[in-house]
Parts: C-alpha cells; structure tokens; sequence
C-alpha cells in the first residue's frame, strides 16, 4: 500500500517544531508500524536526510519504551497493543497518518517523536518500593500464602510497562492510571502493607508536583492503555490515599 | 599460550562458598562511603547489583543506555526462573540443578560457579517474594511451578508470561529506595563506549549522554559490567533493537578476556520471520513445551498442500503427524534442552517438511492440552466431560490463563488464532552463553572490572537451560558480586576519590571522540543496518545452527572485507553534539563486525560440537552433538592483540570431581 504520513520534526527541546509530509510506498500489511517508519528512514539516510527520531526497543510490547501518537490515538488505532506491536494491516491503501510525540506538559520533547518520560521514575523513587534489604535472608516465600485473587489482581497491576499512554491520552494529562497501578500492586500484597499509606501519599504528591493533572473521570486511560491496566486501581488509590490522610489529620 | 587461574578456593564442593565468606576481607560500612562503583547497565544483573552495593553503602552510579532502568532488556523474559525450592517434593536439590545445569551446558562450565548458583537460587525466590514480585500461585496461596526443559522436576517459578517484567520491576524497585536514598547515582541514556585502566586497574568509564551528545568522564574504584549478550551480533534475533556488545568488546580491548564467543543458544520455538524489512524475531518462552507438542507432517503431499494453501494443519490426521521430538526422545520428549530442539527442528525442515511458505516452520500444537484441561474442568465442575465443545471452551480458558499474554502477542504478529490452529514456529538466535572471561569472583582479567549476567560467560557452558538466564543474573547482582567485590575494595580505602584528570582519562576520551569523528564525517554510501544486515546473513549462514570448516574460514573472510568495507562507506548522518539515533547504531555495529570475525574463529578452533557449538564434521551417527573431552574440555579465553585474527588463545582447563563427563543424552 501507499501512505502519506505527516510527521513531528522538531530538533531539540528548544526548537519550535512542526508537522512534515512523507510519502511511502509499497507498504507490506505484515510490516510492524515501526517497520514502516524503519523503512522511511532508510530512504531518508539514502537521499541526505536527517531520519525520524522515536524511541523503541524490545519491539515486543514489554519494554514501554516506544511510544507515538498516531492519528490522535496514544500507540494507534489498535487495541491492547503498543505502538511496536502494530501493525500495518489496520491501515489501508492511500491513508493519511499523522504521527506525533506523547504531549504531556510533565513529557517535554526530546526530539521528533522522542520525550522525557522520567518524571514517571521520580514517581517511583518517592514510594514505589517495599522497604526491604537485598541479603536474600528474608522469611521463605512460602512463609505468608497469599490468596490466589488478590496475587493474580496484583500481577495484573504489575504489568504496567510505564508507556505513558495514559496520560497522553486524557485531556488533563493525569498520571492516576500509572501512579495506581503500582500503588494497587504493593496494597494488594501483605509485604506492601507496612508502608502502604506512606506510599500512597507520596507517591500522589510527587505526580501533583511533576505537572501531571486531576483526574475526572473520563477513562481515556483505560481504553487506550496497552496492557489493559483497569480503573478499579484508581479506585483503590483512591480510598487507598482518603484513608491515609484521614488518618494523618 | 597461557593458562587461566580461575581462583576456585579449595575445599569441598559444597562448602567452597560458605568458607569463601567466612575468610574474605570486608570493607566496614564508614569505609565504604568512601568508595566509589560504576555499574553499567539496569538488567537483573546491574539492577540487583546496583541496588545491593548501594544498600552496603558505596556510592554507586549505573549507566543504562534506555530512557529509564526499567526498560533494560530483562524485561522481555517471559518463561520463569528455576531455585532449587522443592516445593514439589518432586526429588529438586541443591545437587540436582548442579547437576542439570553442568549437563545441560554439556560439561563446559565451572563446577565450583555452578554449584555457587545452585546453592543462592532459593534465596532469591525468598528475596523477591518479600520486594512484592506478584509470582503465579496455586488456590491455596502459595507459590506455583512449571517445568522446563532438559529436566525432570518442576523448579520454575514464574509470573504469566512476563517473569521478566516482574523481576525486573522488583530490582527497579530496589534501586529506585537507594536513588531516592542519595546512594545510586542514576544516569539514563547514557551509553559506555570506553573502560579507563588506571596503573592496571579499572577506575571509570567513558561515557556519552545519548541526550546531548556530550561525552563524560565517570571515575570509581571498581567498574561492573552488566551490560547483557551479544545476539544481535546475528541482526536479527530475539533481542532488544539496542543491545549490543559495546561495553563488553571496549572492555575486551582493555584487556579482558573474552570467553567462548562461539557458544551462542538457537532457541527452538520463535516466530519464523516473514520479510526483508523484519527488524527483529520474537520469542514464544519455552514454557509452552510444557503443554505444546511439536509436529510436522509425515506426508510430503501433506507439507506441498499446507504450503499452498489447500490444507490446514487441522485437518491432518493424527497418524500422519510426525512428533519427531516423542519419537527421537521419548524420555524428555518435547521437553528436551533447547540446542537439541533447534536442531531437530533444523534438521525437519531440511529434509523438506516445513510447513510454512519458507519452508522454515514447524507447529506448535495446543489441541491435546486443551482437551485435556478442558475434561479436567469438566469433571471439576460436574459438567458434561463429552461435549467436546463446552471441553474446548473450558480447556482454552485454562490455557489463556497460563498462557495469554504470548497467545496475544503471536496473535497480534501473524493475524492468525493460535487457540484455533497451531503455532508455527522456528529457531531463532536468543542467548549468548559466551562473553567476558570472569574468575570465581566475577573479575574479568583486568583487576577491578568485574562482568556479571549475561555479559560474563561463567555459568551455561555451551548451552543455558531455560529459566536459569533470570537466576544467574539475580544471583550475581544481590548474592555474589556483593560479597567478591568487597574483597578486593578492601584494598582501596585510602584511595581516596579517583581523579578524572589524568592521561588515562585523556586518552580512552580522545579514541572515543576520533570514533564517533570518523563516523559522522565519512559520508558513505550505505547506511548502517545496510551493514548490519549483512553482518547478520554471514553469521547466521555459516555460524548459526549447524558451522563447518569451510564455513567458518570463509566467514572470517567475509567478515573482515565487511569490516573495511564499513569504514570506508558507512554513511551516518547527523552530528555528535545532538541526539543522533544513527550514530549509536554506528558505534554497536562497528564493535559487532569486531567480534563476528572472533567468534568465528572460535568456532573454527574448536573441533568439537558441544550445546549450542554444532560443526557438521563432529556428530554421532544419529546426528547427535560429539564432545571431544580429550582435547576440548577447557574454556577459550581470548586476549585482545588488535586485528581479531591476532587474538590469543589462554585455555582454562575444566576439572570435574564432582559429576561424571558422560555423553549428554535425552532419549
Ligand atoms: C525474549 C527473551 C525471553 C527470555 N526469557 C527468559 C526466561 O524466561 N528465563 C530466563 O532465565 N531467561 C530468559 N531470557 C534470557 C534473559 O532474559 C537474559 O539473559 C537476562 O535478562 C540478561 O540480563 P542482564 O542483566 O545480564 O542484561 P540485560 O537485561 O540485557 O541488561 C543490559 C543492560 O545494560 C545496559 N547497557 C548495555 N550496553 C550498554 C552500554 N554500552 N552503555 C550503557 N549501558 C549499556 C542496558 O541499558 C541494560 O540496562 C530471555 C531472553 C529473551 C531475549
Ligand atoms: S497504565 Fe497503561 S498506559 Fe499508563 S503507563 Fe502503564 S501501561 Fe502505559
Ligand atoms: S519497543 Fe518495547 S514496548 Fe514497544
């Protein structure tokens, strides 16, 4: 297939930028949508120009590394996918795709597609971890059984891959998906317990002073995010966070 | 021709380690503040490392070349990571994954590192369950197991597919106490491109901010290199797009030893690759051999209509399905190691039974374990076990839940629904149990640098078993380095903080900067991946599953005018001072035309076949990997002397007291 792409170039972080037009041809439905861009690069390198910068790296769905907005949708039109994972037989013949960085005021851009996510590791680095040492003489691991349910929900907020979809994908640019699903991981296990409510209110702090916004509510998040991460942990952060400062007060 | 002190401490087997503990020099915790660590890379290696040292009290800083710790390639490890816990009570001992393990690498590996493995593995399980690693469970809570192959009990513990996500979220974890601490020192998209040595010892490190492009000076008293395997030598393999040998091959120029660089695993079941433009192949875990079974037709007509597309899989008959891994080895069956299903699959589609258009596929076939499941349930639930459909339904909901997020993953790559028709598949490059040369204490032969994980080559011999990738990496990180590097570091606390400022620094900064000079003004014809690519056809056709004399003289050869060819033609655009995507590619492809031409001297070498090394003149009759013991038992340690074709040889001889050298079979 052909396509037309309208790209973000911008330099640097101090560049203006603007959206440049591409054209590809002989586009293979099996190609990955990163493939595709791979391909455009190639030409690009061949006749002098500079290539399209954008992030990847496991190009396997796990690593979140890779990102892109494609057609006014975080990791493109495809469901439960990242942008790696998709691939060229969503689009058809002669479309026009337009490809853009995550915008979030916390993710400056880098360069083209490329942002700063590292507001979300300070995130982390103000909670999100169980205050334990590394000698390995811990209890044995069967020590404490854990119910099935609440290992699988925890496992399943664990998959967050850090992608940034969520917050590129609400309006108020909220990072309250990401934030719960770590927080719901540790609250859910008995091992994150003994810190939960200083996480939590940590954790929430740090997101608010990094830019992110509020959430209301809309639940772009959700739908747009890759590893299917559910709202119920925003829930839990929530009631999570209330029952903190309650108490603190 | 040297020999290799390996620095093995006497004694018995299974008190080596607890008396190396005990009689070690420590550094006391005042001390230690003092002491300065670089750690490159955030894998499970360089992440539990970092995170531990930290803890101890040195200061530490970690380089990773991805946009945060988390993102480093352990992340994409799906199957499990073995520990000798018996929980199963099926027989699992300390001894016994000794002993798989040393087997399973076909005697090529240390018995004193490997017994050390075996001897922390539980530990780890321990140590990750109380950081909050969501492991898979049973209904009564407690932790669940699956079996891996060229084993008998079931010691892999694991989380869904995504073992490696969760383990690695754990080390990430750990670290982000002590950033948060003040201990660790992060520095993200930065990329190593040099080793300082200072008076014989390492003391920093060249580095280029991958944001910027400035090039930095980092100094410490010791430097660790966690920076992962070499796959992507191959260019297309189950790797990240950006790891690399970099850190290593930079590392080896200073004088490390590299170990072995010819023991690469072909890991039998990945997703065949399906065009020009593929960029990368992806793997589907071993642990779906637990409940997959691997066939081709017997029928040549039958292979000739499946290609063309008038039968489908389903619709062969069972007695005329070739189960060719039950058939040559009914006692592992199609849980054999990874090096013998490659080649079985190898040695299919050679014969003419590919199943897909390629002729370089074979199926991975759910629909026995989906019945069998599904009548399971059926009787659990007191429901009809007959309805065949109402037991499929039920059957694949229990295959989704051990299995789904790879049933998505290869659903999503090749549009077709696993649940419903079977997995192709076919071996593609995955691992590299070679790398830099380490004695028992992780110390490569440059005192004060240290490789652990998959950059060293210490613990698979010449083929890894699966899930033990993710314990070795652990168990160096939080268990090993810990305790041998404080050792050495004794010895450093009057150093005093190491200066920048000398003309060691000077110089490893000025060879970075002619490097990347070079590149960007040579204003070639062909773009990099034109070169990688090429690269990789060479490696993979004459150093892939099967190599041969010939082959590899040739490919050495081929190699080296690549090589020139690169230097004289790459076209890189852009500029140093800026982010410039195209020149790390440049650097990491530069170091991969370097080693390709070692490794392939390696393998010429080696006159043997052994695990993942298989040359077509050393085989059984049956078609089997023959050892020779005599002449081969030893690790090839290669000392840099500029070209690759100058390299030296130093053999560190393997002894085994603890385990009978027999011929490795899973019949
Ligand atoms: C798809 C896949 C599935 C796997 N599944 C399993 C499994 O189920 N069980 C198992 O046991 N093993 C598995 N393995 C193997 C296992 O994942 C790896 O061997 C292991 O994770 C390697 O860990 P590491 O810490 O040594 O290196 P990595 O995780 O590769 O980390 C390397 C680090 O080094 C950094 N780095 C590299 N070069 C530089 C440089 N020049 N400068 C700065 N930083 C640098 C990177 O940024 C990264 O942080 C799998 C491997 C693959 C590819
Ligand atoms: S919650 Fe989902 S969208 Fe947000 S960072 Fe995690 S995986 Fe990405
Ligand atoms: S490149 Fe790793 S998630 Fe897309």
């Amino acid at each position: 297939m052909n396509l037309k792409l309208k790209i973000w170039r911008q330099k640097d972080a101090n560049d203006k930028g603007s959206m440049v037009d591409y054209d590809i041809q002989n586009v293979s439905e099996h190609m990955s949508f990163l493939e595709m861009l791979d391909v455009l690069n190639e030409e690009l390198i061949e006749k002098g120009d500079d290539p399209v910068a954008f992030d990847h790296d496991c190009r396997e769905g796990i690593c979140g590394m890779c990102s892109l907005y494609i057609n006014g949708e975080a990791h493109g039109p495809d469901r439960m996918v990242t942008t790696c994972q998709l691939h060229m037989r969503k689009f058809k013949d002669g479309d026009t795709i337009y490809i853009e960085p995550f915008r979030a005021n916390a993710f400056p851009v880098v360069k083209d597609l490329v942002v700063d996510r590292s507001s979300f590791d300070r995130i982390q680095h103000a909670g999100g971890y169980i205050s334990v040492n590394t000698s390995g003489n811990t209890q044995d691991a069967n020590a404490i059984p854990i119910p099935k349910d609440d290992a699988d929900l925890a496992f399943d907020a664990a998959t967050c891959i850090g992608c940034g979809a969520c917050v590129a994908s609400c309006k108020n640019s909220s990072a309250m998906l990401f934030v719960s699903a770590k927080v719901s991981q540790f609250a859910l296990l008995p091992q994150g317990q003994v810190e939960a409510k200083d996480r939590v209110t940590n954790m929430v702090n740090k997101m608010d002073e990094e830019g992110f916004g509020n959430c209301t509510n809309t639940g772009a998040c959700e739908v747009q995010c890759p590893k299917g991460i559910s709202l119920d942990n925003i829930s839990r952060m929530n009631r999570e966070f209330l029952s903190a400062n309650l108490k603190k007060s | 021709m040297g020999k290799l002190n390996s620095g093995v401490p006497e004694g018995e087997l299974k008190n080596k380690w607890v008396n190396y503990k005990d009689n070690i020099d420590l550094v006391n915790p005042a001390n230690k503040r003092n002491i300065d660590v670089i750690v490159v890379g955030t894998g499970l290696a360089g992440g539990s490392a970092s995170a531990t040292l930290a803890e101890l009290g040195y200061n530490v800083k970690t380089f990773c070349y991805q946009d945060s710790p988390r993102r480093a390639h352990s992340i994409a490890a799906q199957g499990g990571i073995n520990a000798a816990k018996n929980y199963q009570g099926d027989g699992d001992s300390t001894y016994r994954l000794f002993y798989d393990t040393i087997k399973g690498g076909d005697y090529r590996s240390r018995e004193a590192n490997v017994y050390r493995l075996a001897e922390v593995s539980t530990n780890i399980i321990d140590q990750c369950v109380a950081q909050g690693v969501p492991f898979a469970r049973d209904y009564g809570g407690l932790l669940d197991n699956r079996s891996f192959g060229g084993v008998l009990v079931s010691r892999t513990f694991y989380a869904k597919g995504q073992t490696g996500q969760q383990l690695l979220l754990g080390a990430y974890s750990a670290m982000n106490r002590q950033i948060a601490r003040g201990k660790i020192k992060m520095y993200n998209r930065h990329e190593m491109l040099d080793v300082v040595v200072v008076d014989g010892k390492a003391r920093g490190i060249i580095a280029r901010n991958l944001t910027t492009g400035e090039i930095e000076r980092h100094s410490a008293h010791a430097v660790v290199l966690a920076s992962g395997g070499y796959g992507n030598v191959y260019f297309l393999s189950t790797n990240a797009m950006g790891s690399n040998v970099t850190a290593a091959w930079k590392a080896h120029k200073k004088g490390a030893y590299f170990a072995n660089p010819c023991y690469t695993q072909i890991h039998p079941t990945c997703i065949p690759r399906s065009g020009e433009y593929q960029s990368k192949l992806t793997l589907m875990s071993e642990s779906l051999r637990n409940d997959g079974r691997i066939w081709v037709p017997k029928k040549k007509e039958d292979v000739e209509a499946l290609r063309n597309g008038t039968l489908k899989a389903i619709n062969i008959k069972e007695e005329d399905r070739d189960y060719y891994l039950e058939r040559r080895y009914p006692a592992f069956g199609n849980l054999v190691p990874r090096d013998v299903a490659s080649r079985a699959a190898k040695e299919r589609c050679d014969a003419g039974f590919g199943v897909n258009q390629t002729g370089e596929a074979v199926f991975l076939d759910f629909s026995s374990a989906i019945m069998r499941y599904g009548k399971e349930q059926a009787l659990l639930k007191g429901l009809d076990e007959n309805d065949a459909s109402l037991v499929k339904k039920l059957g694949q909901d229990i295959v989704k839940a051990k299995y789904g997020n790879l049933f998505q993953m290869y659903e999503k790559i090749v549009d077709e629904n696993p649940y419903e028709t079977p997995m192709m598949i076919y071996p593609a490059v995955h691992y590299t149990m070679g790398g830099i040369w380490v004695d028992y204490n992780l110390m490569t032969s440059v005192p004060g640098l240290y490789a652990i994980g998959e950059a060293n080559f210490s613990d698979h011999g010449a083929n890894r078993l699966g899930a033990s990738a993710l314990m070795q990496g652990l168990a160096d990180g939080y268990f090993v380095l810990p305790y041998t590097i404080g050792d050495y570091l004794s010895d450093d606390i009057r150093t005093g903080p190491i200066s920048t400022d000398t003309k060691e620094f000077d110089e490893a900064e000025q060879q970075v900067k002619e490097q990347l000079n070079n590149l960007v003004n040579n204003k070639g014809k062909h773009s990099v991946d034109y070169y990688h690519k090429k690269l990789g056809k060479i490696m993979w056709d004459e150093c892939g599953m099967a190599r041969t004399e010939e082959g590899l003289k040739k490919a050495i050869q081929d190699i080296k005018s690549l090589r020139d060819d690169f230097w004289k033609n790459v076209n890189v655009p852009g500029g140093i001072n800026e982010m410039n995507k195209e020149l790390e590619k440049a650097g990491r492809v530069a170091d991969f035309l370097e080693l390709g031409e070692l490794f392939a001297k390696d393998a010429l070498e080696r006159n043997e076949s052994c695990g993942g090394h298989f040359r077509e003149e050393y085989a059984t009759p049956e078609g089997e990997a023959k050892r020779n013991d005599k002449d081969y038992t030893y690790v090839a340690a290669w000392e840099y002397k500029g070209e690759p074709a100058d390299a030296v040889l130093h053999k560190e001889e393997l002894n085994f007291e603890n385990i009978e050298v027999k011929e490795r079979s899973y019949k």
